[in-house]
């Protein structure tokens, strides 16, 4: 873990679609063993942005450090140093979870001697041990979502980008898995970069939270920071999103980022 | 050679949770398993009574029992592709690209997937061979010559499907390109009859198939044992397969934008 405050530092971040500005030119940070939410409606540049800075696709300018890796010039060592998690349900219902587990620790070099320990910690942290030789396909969704982030965090990265990570989970099974990665966050300082739509959700865990609006960061700040600037009495962060964007979360998305999160809300259950 | 080695290893890994799954659910091989029985059972039993096929002194369900075999893993193979959007659409393909996999061992790791379905196709046609009382060079190093061919072959198709699936990215457009390019690359080949039979300007599309040179090596190993042409047919299979790799190395990730 390389030395400073800022773990994640995105400065002058864009990207273009053709004629379509997915991303403009967004610069912000992220500190240490932060938990910082990145909230907006479907379409609004949350998952481009998370997309950039997992190295799944090119900024068209711009950049991003993370953990002392650039994005653009040391992708390969940013992959070493991030664990992310879909939005999608990215397990493989034909295996099981130890066989999942296994999978992403092979594919993160994890030495042969450690994986069984790693994955055993992994299992026993995220209460799943009882059904690790089950096949996943028969698990519920909030285990489900536990286990994509065991695979995330087997090899130990100083960052987590979850994308939608609680989308159709039921209230119990979103704050059990919170509870899981707030437990990380007190162990082991992970910092985690979440992207959500679900207002309530970034107000109860976020230290701070970038509002996203057509591709700009509208505003930034803790949840009480954001409030206060509403100048309302008893402003919610749904009241703080809708000061900054003049819009609410449900005008915003396209058919296919609502179609997969019907699909995921489905499967889950 | 320790980026090489790292390839290999992780592109075995992936083909070892193929096995894994189909362990788990080994239903898919059974459904797979029909159409070339179909193939041989009824096309082939068909064919041989009229012996209109010229079959080089072999009997035409020994001369296409190659070609069935080379069809069904290129089915398999070419829509590997498919496979892709839905990891794609799923979120699996994009956890694969943010690890620090080399892209080209995620390839050769689907190409190593669909050679491990392959070689269990190859399983069931030499049993349904076997029950048809189709003779077959069934030795060790014709068995070994099958599943390397297979690899290829299904390597070469797999690479192929994830270039396919990189352009047109959608489960319906794939759908639609995957079943017009199936039959002609089935047609355009020896499998079931020879070049030598096909007009001139077949002749030329057939021998830049390199399902031909599948079939050419399979039908040497398991059927004449007439080795001339295998070292030429493998050379043109690894080139051909080891190339496709680097191409779709080169676009898969796009199919993740």
């Amino acid at each position: 873990m390389k030395q400073g405050i800022d773990m994640i530092t995105v400065t002058n971040l864009s990207k273009q679609f053709k004629k379509i500005t997915a991303v403009n030119n967004i610069s912000f940070s992220v500190n240490r063993g932060e938990i910082f939410a990145f909230v907006g409606p479907n379409g609004a540049g949350k998952t481009t942005t998370i997309k950039m800075l997992i190295t799944l696709i090119a900024p068209t300018s711009g950049d991003a450090v993370i953990d002392g890796c650039s994005i653009t010039a040391d992708a390969a060592e940013v992959r070493r140093v991030i664990g992310y998690v879909p939005q999608m349900i990215s397990v493989d219902g034909t295996l099981t979870a130890e066989e999942n587990l296994m999978l992403m620790a092979r594919l993160y070099d994890i030495g042969r001697k450690d994986r069984r320990q790693r994955i055993d910690e992994v299992l026993t942290f995220l209460d799943l041990t009882q059904e690790s030789h089950a096949l996943v396909k028969n698990f519920s969704g909030g285990m489900i979502r536990k286990l994509e982030v065991g695979q995330a965090i087997l090899h130990r990265p100083p960052v987590l980008f979850l994308d939608e990570p609680t989308s159709g989970l039921d209230p119990v099974a979103r704050r059990n898995v919170w509870q899981h990665l707030l437990e990380l966050r007190k162990q082991v300082r992970t910092t985690i970069f979440f992207t959500t739509h679900y207002m309530e959700e970034a107000e109860e865990v976020a230290d701070r939270v970038a509002v996203m609006h057509l591709g700009n960061i509208a505003a930034i700040g803790t949840v009480d920071e954001l409030r206060r600037q509403t100048k309302k009495e008893n402003a919610t962060l749904e009241d703080a999103f809708i000061y900054f964007t003049g819009t609410t979360m449900q005008e915003k998305g396209n058919l296919r980022e609502i179609k997969r999160m019907r699909e995921t809300e489905r499967k889950l259950g | 050679m320790a980026y090489l080695l790292q390839i290999i290893t992780k592109a075995y890994v992936m083909a070892e949770m193929e096995v894994r799954k189909l362990l788990h659910d080994p239903t898919e091989l059974v459904t797979r398993a029909v159409q070339p029985i179909l193939w041989l059972g009824i096309f082939g039993e068909a064919l041989s009574k009229v012996r209109a096929i010229p079959t080089q002194g072999l009997t035409y369900l020994q001369f296409i029992t190659p070609g069935i075999l080379t069809q069904s893993v290129v089915f398999i193979a070419i829509f590997y592709g498919l496979s892709i959007i839905w990891e794609r659409d799923m979120g699996v393909l994009q956890k694969f690209l943010v690890t620090p996999t080399p892209r080209l061992a995620l390839v050769w790791g689907k190409m190593a997937s669909s050679g491990v379905r392959g070689i269990c196709q190859a399983v069931i046609i030499f049993l349904f061979a076997l029950l048809l009382q189709i003779h077959l060079l069934l030795t060790p190093l014709s068995i070994m010559g099958t599943i390397l061919i297979v690899i290829l072959g299904a390597g070469f198709f797999t690479g192929l499907s994830m270039i396919i699936a990189s352009i047109v990215k959608t489960r319906e457009r794939f759908m639609g390109i995957g079943q017009v390019i199936t039959l002609p690359l089935f047609f355009a080949s020896n499998a079931i009859y020879p070049i030598a039979i096909m007009p001139t300007w077949l002749q030329v599309v057939a021998t830049v198939n390199p399902l031909s040179y599948m079939v050419d090596g399979l039908r040497a190993i398991l059927v004449t044992g007439r080795m001339t042409q295998l070292p030429q047919d493998l050379t043109i299979l690894v080139v051909a397969t080891f190339g496709i790799s680097l191409i779709s190395a080169y676009m898969y990730p796009r199919v993740a934008d």
